[in-house]
């Protein structure tokens, strides 16, 4: 396929990036369906699905009963039949019904069939806060998925990666978590939309877009701290970073982009260059996914570090008040805190 | 149905009686019009070499070559009289008790036992035989089933007339798995979407200890009202009807009607596992009751009575029977693990990395030891 790559360009915001990349891939591929609650003529409630219902219909883009576990369940059936149904969550507070079903069927049936039924059904949750929501509707959940082997979690922080890891997420043969950061559907950014579809397009495409998927992003390059973020904590370990330089601290931002796997190979160059750790993430820190990349750059790397990994997120307490959010989640101030007390040592 | 409860035997169809009598049903009647004395001696095979795989599974437990073993037993009737309402282009999600429709869906039973034995978590191949893996989590499979099945409504694989081609989806359940979240969902989406799938609850009266009373108010089949689709509860030890009534309900699904539900009362004769003791929980004399109504001996009955089980038949299904026992106990006491690395296969279609570093750091653990050889 030859196409300028300049026609391919678009600007788009990150809510906007889903929408057109679940587009691309229900056009690329019949056996494509999307399901969930008002995702069909309502277009969702946060309209990430607007228009797709009325360009492709009922059968491929499907209004469902009020029932989260209904929806998985459902969707790893039509998984044993070739679909690839791709499921929206309303919000990530709703996803515990459907927990037993993502759990211990969705994670383990290849295991459990010896590799004899794959099924590739894509999660998708507008999941973090910052929007000044009510209870359930601002959670990090990606811990309680990531501590389960057979699921694989990705967050996209640009609407480029938005646009990518949707598609690489629903041709994936396993089940992908696609944790969609809320607070950020409305940032723009340019989006390649041709590159996608050659690497899909190629033999082995669907192994090259699951390895893609799984490797992190150096958001920005620096070499006295390393930042570790994914999703909704991308953008403000950036604006953090920004502040540093100007007093003379380089940052680096890494933008693992996958949950599970993380890609240790990247954060590990970054931390052997830096020799200091700052993990950021909106979800509670203890028992979290920091806590895990602490202990396994401790375990690689602990004659390089020059100080403690440090790590700012929520507290151990359930998601407060929106009144109280912009205290609860990592700020600039508590990230560059922390930032000085790794360049104090 | 109005006014008795979940284990009333009133009203059930029914086309044998308890003593092998035929009964005749004008609704059921035209669906096993056709078998013949062959087909029921078949049946009979069936429903016998089941219970001797399942008697010799029990034994294998009680040597401690099974960690665990889930008995059949009373339940032959409602598994193979369904089961032989099944054809090819039809998809089975058992829950965890059916060996007897595993049996007739040609799954090879020795070959199952890897997941009772330790060995992996399911040992048959659910694309080759049309039936899915034994699910443990009490009705999870429930809603897979729904799904396949509205799958099969949008391949146009439903309705169209054509025997060869049209499908519909059987799910087995409990009477406890009714009480489950996601049986319920799987009503109403099956419902909703007019999926072809039969649910057939064996109601074999416990949830380990529970009676189905404390599931339930009314007869199971009833809960099909509440999502507006057929119920019908059907004599679950009489195999005749349980293959008439599976039969109407496979035609209505595959033809493009919706989902039914079948509530086959049954009753389980042996213990839910092999860890349960039942004298803690059930009467002997009720025992002693349902003991009476064997499905196996009620089929015995009438084909004894017709003349219809000649002793040569007889015979040689029961060396059938010795043979499979014995293949099981060969199967099951052969069967090695694979290489301890295999724990690590399957995890992921594709390779994950945090599995990769930890299959490889195992492999250097075992490795140090120095009789220890591993292999991948």
């Amino acid at each position: 396929m030859t196409t300028d790559a300049r026609e391919t360009v678009r600007t788009l915001t990150l809510g906007g990036a889903i929408n057109a990349g679940l587009r691309a891939a229900l056009e690329r591929d019949p056996k494509v369906v999307l399901m969930g609650e008002d995702i069909g003529q309502l277009g969702g409630v946060f309209r990430v699905t607007d228009g797709l219902w009325k360009d492709f219909g009922d059968h491929r883009v499907i209004d469902t009963p009020l029932a989260e576990s209904g929806i998985v369940g459902t969707a790893i059936g039509m998984a044993m039949r070739g679909y690839r149904p791709v499921v929206e969550i309303q919000f990530d507070g709703f996803i515990f019904p459907a927990f037993n079903q993502i759990t211990t069927q969705l994670a383990k049936l290849h295991y459990r069939t010896q590799g004899r039924i794959s099924v590739p059904v894509v999660i998708r949750v507008p999941f973090a806060g910052g929007i000044g929501a009510v209870e359930h509707h601002s959670e990090s959940i990606e811990a309680l998925f990531a501590h389960t082997a057979g699921l694989r979690i990705v967050s996209p922080a640009t609407p480029q990666d938005a646009f990518d890891l949707i598609q690489q997420a629903i041709f994936s043969p396993d089940p992908v978590l696609y944790l969609e950061p809320k607070a950020r559907y409305w940032d723009k950014g340019e989006v390649d939309t041709a590159r996608l579809a050659t690497q899909l397009d190629a033999v082995n495409g669907a192994s090259a877009a699951t390895a893609e998927m799984s490797s992190a992003r150096i958001a920005k390059p620096g070499t006295d701290v390393t930042l570790l973020a994914y999703g909704p904590a991308v953008r403000v370990a950036l604006q953090s970073a920004q502040i540093a330089e100007s007093e003379d601290v380089s940052v680096e931002v890494v933008d693992l982009r996958s949950i599970s796997p993380f890609d240790m190979d990247t954060v590990m160059a970054s931390v052997n260059k830096t020799g200091r750790v700052v993990v950021v993430h909106e979800a509670p820190t203890a028992f979290g996914v920091g806590g895990e990349l602490a202990a396994r750059i401790s375990e690689k790397a602990f004659f390089h570090l020059n100080a403690p990994v440090l790590r700012v997120g929520g507290f151990h307490t359930p998601y407060p008040g929106s009144k109280f959010e912009h205290d609860y989640l990592p700020s600039v101030d508590r990230i560059l805190d922390a930032v000085d007390r790794v360049m104090a040592h | 149905m109005a006014g008795i409860g979940p284990l009333s035997e009133e009203g059930l169809i029914r086309l044998l009686d308890h003593h092998g009598n035929r009964v005749p049903d004008a609704t059921y009647d035209q669906y096993v019009a056709h078998l013949t004395m062959d087909d029921l001696r078949s049946y009979w095979r069936d429903m016998t070499l089941t219970r001797a795989f399942d008697m010799e599974s029990t034994s294998l437990q009680r040597q401690g070559e099974l960690g665990l073993w889930v008995p059949a037993i009373g339940q032959e009737a409602a598994q193979i009289g369904s089961a032989r309402a099944t054809r090819d282009p039809d998809h089975i999600f058992p829950s965890y008790r059916e060996h007897g429709v595993l049996f007739v869906k040609g799954v090879d039973l020795p070959q199952t036992m890897g997941m009772w034995r330790g060995m992996e978590h399911s040992s048959w191949d659910p694309t080759a035989h049309g039936v899915h893996t034994y699910t443990l989590v009490i009705g999870a499979h429930s809603l897979h089933a729904v799904g396949y099945a509205q799958a099969l409504n949008w391949d146009g694989l439903v309705g169209s007339g054509d025997p060869d081609r049209d499908g519909a989806v059987v799910c087995y359940v409990g009477d406890g798995a009714t009480s489950q979240g996601d049986v319920n969902e799987a009503l109403i989406f099956s419902a909703v979407n007019d999926a072809p799938v039969v649910f057939f609850i064996q109601n074999n009266q416990f949830a380990i200890s529970e009676p189905t009373t404390r599931q339930s108010k009314v007869p199971l089949a009833q809960r099909a009202q509440g999502v507006g689709i057929p119920g019908v509860r059907v004599d679950g030890n009489d195999v005749v009807a349980v293959h008439a009534v599976t039969r109407w309900a496979l035609e209505h699904a595959r033809s493009g009607n919706g989902p039914v539900v079948v509530e086959a009362l049954t009753y389980r004769m042996g213990a839910h596992t092999t860890s349960d003791d039942p004298t803690r929980y059930r009467a002997a004399a009720d025992e002693q009751y349902w003991q009476d109504r064997d499905p196996i001996a009620r089929l015995d009955a009438f084909l004894r009575t017709a003349g219809e089980l000649p002793a040569d038949f007889e015979e040689q299904v029961r060396e059938e029977g010795k043979e499979l026992a014995r293949r099981t106990r060969e199967a099951v006491k052969g069967w090695q693990r694979g290489p301890v690395l295999s724990m690590f296969d399957n995890v992921y279609a594709e390779p994950h990395p945090l599995v990769d570093e930890e299959r490889a750091w195992f492999a250097r653990y075992e490795s140090s030891f120095a009789d220890t050889e591993v292999t991948s």
